[in-house]
């Protein structure tokens, strides 16, 4: 198979994030990027895929802070090429980063009948999930979000998967390839891979990077204004016997006019 | 008692008998004290004996396709205790587990979060470097940050995660704070430029990680002058004295509670306010068993007006340990699905039956691991977990 996984950088929760003077974007003073959480799902299930079935795994990234390390632990789990695709991406949100992608995708012919393309099924600043199936639809390929199991067969040349519908649904496809898959959870969580494998790949792996210099008429979604979560309310116990707590309950029921 | 540590840099199961390490091996008498004195002997396929006889016959890639080497929990007591004085839990173990960890189809979700999390973060609980430093505004007592007051200092101390980030590993750190203050040594702290030593088990069978770390803190220590560092985790201890002297780092590292023993009579005339508890102290493995420190801890207590200190049926070199090492502190739910006790609530036991009201102890894994068995006990009412330092400052007047 030829496997193509795309990876992203999103701000690390772990570091507070603060908003930065403009109102509009993050303060960079403040922010560290990390590997989208479910596109480390779409590098493993790609790494499983070429496990089971043989082929390669090709990372592709938009260049950003602290990507290097991701590529390099992804290189150490089984990806065999990454590329770093070079520009100021920072602000792109997903309709643009999809056309980037795909335009790196046909400009260099990279798709044949043998492509399965992954990507997470959503990222903590695409919650909605749109970037998967933007990806399609500039790929004009069939395109699956929500993505738990895959599974290929080589006489059809097809994959067999399962997607999550909402309420606890599920259902199974199949999909000729080439195809376009947003991955919600590997078949195994992402694997551990020893620093020193890391390390090991920081001396002696080799990231393409690859000038993309086209205009982009647009970053996608125009963010006007970021705000601070609100602070939700607290808790408040209730005490006494169980009639006094029923009154209590029912005095504040009716105080917020829900009764 | 220690091995050599310039030999045994980079050795492998292959190269091992190439090393006086080796040769100790070939010694070995079949006796099977270290399964009988191994606290997780009785869950492993092939326990310490075992492991030894299987690499006479070189078949140590058997017992790397079991968990067996997961169980292993660092305390030093098959060490300890072995009558040909063969260095398993700091040589042998170290390479067979590392081999295991590398097999495992897939680690414990936890191990791997904190491994991951201290490889990122420079912490195992994945918390932001940025913050490491955050307890000091806590502090009632002044301590000086290196990177903002860069200037020469005589002890460096190392703060280490559990005490810089976990609630009531702060209030270790206020102790000792104000213990060196009363004390009047000039002390600093590397602050948020700090990350975590690496654990002293995780440093020998994560060898990467604990080279990522390693390189790391030698270069930030590199960049202050000052005479000795100091620290209140005798993991950190081990990393430094075993493993960072491999690195080549020769600056003197103590434990705290060793370090303030020639301070004894200047800080006993400090400890004005008695406390009239009853203590038993846990000698941590690291502390112990491995450094050997056993009087030390006990001094200190006894240098507190009001205590009583009375010991746990198995203390000193018999010590049980807490099941915090060699990443058994994120083995908890791997361990439960193996059906295995916990050994804190093993120990713990041990310390409700000498009726103490405090649970003394030396090393920040075990505040957490002793407070949750206590609970699990039903027993959190009824005794309180204590560092040393705690006790020491609580004596102290402000």
């Amino acid at each position: 198979m030829n496997l193509i996984v795309f990876l992203k950088m999103v701000p690390d929760t772990v570091e507070e994030l603060k908003i930065a003077s403009d109102g509009k974007t993050l303060d960079p003073d403040w922010l560290r990027m990390k590997a989208n959480e479910n596109d480390e799902h779409a590098v493993e299930e790609a790494v499983i895929l070429k496990e089971k079935y043989g082929g390669t795994v090709t990372l592709v990234t938009l260049d950003a802070p602290e990507v290097d390390e991701a590529i390099y632990t992804a290189l150490a789990k089984g990806c065999d090429k990454a590329v770093k695709i070079l520009g100021d991406w920072q602000n792109f949100t997903s309709p643009a980063i999809a056309e980037v992608f795909a335009k790196y995708l046909k400009e260099n012919n990279l798709i044949d009948s043998k492509t399965l393309i992954l990507t997470g099924s959503q990222a903590t600043d695409d919650i909605e999930g749109e970037l998967v199936y933007y990806l399609g639809e500039y790929l004009e390929l069939p395109v699956y979000g929500v993505v738990t199991y895959v599974q290929y067969n080589e006489n059809k040349n097809n994959i067999l998967i399962r997607k999550e519908f909402s309420g606890g649904l599920r259902g199974e496809f199949e999909v000729e390839l080439p195809a376009v898959l947003g991955i919600q959870a590997a078949e195994n969580p992402p694997r551990y891979v020893p620093i020193a494998k890391i390390r090991a790949m920081m001396k002696s792996a080799n990231i393409e990077e690859l000038e993309f210099t086209q205009d982009f008429a647009s970053k996608g979604i125009e963010i006007e204004k970021l705000y601070e979560p609100e602070v939700a309310g607290k808790a408040v116990m209730l005490e006494g016997n169980p009639e006094e707590i029923a009154t209590k309950i029912v005095e504040i029921l009716t105080d917020k006019g829900l009764i | 008692m220690i091995a050599d540590l310039e030999e045994i840099k980079g050795v492998t199961l292959e190269t091992i008998y190439e090393t006086s390490e080796g040769k100790l091996i070939l010694t070995c008498i079949q006796c099977g004290t270290c399964v009988g004195t191994c606290p997780h002997g009785e869950y492993m396929k092939y326990p310490p004996r075992r492991i030894i006889e299987m690499l006479l016959h070189g078949l140590a890639d058997k017992v790397s396709d079991t968990d067996s080497m997961l169980k292993c929990v660092n305390c030093y007591a098959c060490m300890a205790k072995c009558p040909r004085g063969i260095h398993l839990t700091e040589v042998l173990l170290q390479l067979i587990k590392e081999q295991t960890i590398l097999k495992l189809p897939t680690l414990p979700a936890e191990l791997q979060k904190a491994l991951e999390n201290s490889y990122r973060y420079g912490n195992p609980m994945g918390e932001s470097g940025r913050k490491r430093a955050n307890w000091v505004a806590t502090s009632k007592y002044p301590v000086r940050i290196l990177s903002q007051n860069p200037g020469p200092v005589d002890v460096l101390w190392f703060v280490e995660s559990y005490p810089a980030y976990y609630p009531r590993g702060q209030d270790t750190c206020r102790a000792i704070a104000k213990i060196f203050n009363r004390l009047e040594i000039d002390f600093a702290i590397l602050g948020n430029e700090e990350r975590s030593a690496g654990e002293c088990g995780l440093l020998a069978w994560e060898t990467g990680l604990a080279e990522a770390l390693i390189d790391y803190n030698i270069s930030i220590l590199g960049k202050y002058t000052f005479n000795k560092i100091v620290t209140s985790d005798p993991h950190a201890l081990d990393a430094f004295n075993y493993r960072y002297r491999m690195y080549g780092f020769k600056k003197p590292v103590y434990h705290i509670i060793p370090f303030l023993m020639p301070y004894y009579d200047k800080l006993k005339s400090m400890l004005t306010r008695p406390l009239n508890y009853s203590v038993t102290y846990h000698d941590s493995c690291c502390l112990g068993r491995h450094n050997g420190f056993f009087d030390e801890p006990r001094a200190l207590l006894n240098a507190i007006p009001g205590i009583k200190l009375v010991e746990m049926f198995h203390h000193r070199i018999n010590s049980i340990c807490c099941g915090g090492g060699g990443g058994g502190m994120w083995l908890d739910t791997y361990f439960k699905s193996q059906n295995m006790e916990r050994l804190s609530d093993i120990r713990i036991r041990e310390a409700i039956a000498t009726g103490a009201d405090i649970l003394a102890v030396g090393c920040p894994y075990e505040i957490p691991r002793f407070e949750d068995a206590l609970k699990v006990a039903g027993y959190e009412n009824k005794m309180v977990v204590k560092d040393i330092v705690e006790l020491l400052s609580e004596s102290m007047e402000d």
